[in-house]
């Protein structure tokens, strides 16, 4: 039986993203196959988010015949809205799909104000 | 092996389109050694979703692995006939569209058929789901595996 290709991805590709918007935020819903809780790299720095994924490795002993998907591993950079409160930031990872949950400040949310 | 080739971005020039598909069958028939013979699937398929496939094999089995972030039991349907699978489903819409939503994804329904070069034994395929992979692990029938035969020399 052929031993496995060294797969290590090389490069990164852009993950596909839906973005919901809320009255409350924010929520991005990144497309990364392959990868797990384990491969995931989020921060936050100066006002930027950057979301990495990084591919499981393949462990089949099998020999590849035919390959379509691209062995790279996502990242994507944000630019984040300055009336996201950074600390409240939430991200899991279900079934190759990444939810990052980006809430408003509250101080942002439109308020009623009781007259008097 | 009858596979329509990937398109991860959609082709506009029938032209090029059709290019593509010839060369790629003269490519495929010089992995195989075979004339492969039957008829492409329609290029219509290009202009929708289309998950990304890799095929393994060895003396065994075969493994179809398949790109398929974010679907439900009851969106991915296999099917099996004679050597050709089918993966075939659709994929919902979630959360609310109310307000802004920006999408890249795609929705809707999807098929990928590839016709395997050896016989498989249809009551041992098993299929698990995971990371938004789908893994379909397809054993060779037994007649079709390689078989070492001795040969005496006298």
């Amino acid at each position: 039986m052929a031993p496995t290709e060294d797969n290590r991805p090389v490069a990164f590709v852009t993950p596909l993203v839906d973005i919901e918007t809320t009255d409350d935020g924010y929520v991005i819903r990144a497309e990364m196959p392959g990868v797990e809780k384990g491969g995931l790299e989020i921060t936050v720095d100066n006002g930027e988010m950057t979301i990495l994924g990084r591919r499981k490795p393949t462990e089949f002993t099998a020999e590849l015949i035919y390959r379509e998907i691209e062995l790279h591993d996502f990242r994507r950079v944000y630019e984040l809205d300055p009336s996201i409160d950074v600390t409240k930031v939430g991200a899991k990872i279900d079934d190759g799909i990444l939810t990052v949950t980006l809430p408003k400040a509250e101080t942002v949310k439109p308020r009623k104000i009781s007259v008097q | 092996m009858n596979i329509v080739r990937y398109q991860r971005y959609p082709q506009t020039d029938l032209a090029a389109v059709l290019d593509r598909i010839t060369s790629m069958q003269a490519e495929m028939d010089r992995v195989y050694n075979s004339t492969i013979g039957s008829s492409f699937r329609s290029p219509a398929s290009l202009s929708r979703w289309n998950p990304a496939v890799d095929v393994y094999q060895d003396k065994d089995q075969f493994v179809v692995v398949a790109e398929l972030p974010g679907l439900k039991k009851e969106e991915i349907e296999i099917l099996l006939q004679d050597a050709t699978l089918t993966i075939a489903g659709e994929r919902k819409h979630e959360g609310s569209r109310e307000q802004g939503f920006f999408t890249e994804r795609f929705y809707g329904k999807y098929q990928r058929s590839l016709t395997l070069p050896t016989p498989v034994d249809p009551g041992k395929v098993k299929a698990s789901y995971r990371d938004g992979l789908l893994q379909v692990v397809l054993p060779k029938a037994e007649e079709a595996k390689p078989k070492q035969i001795e040969v005496a020399l006298k």
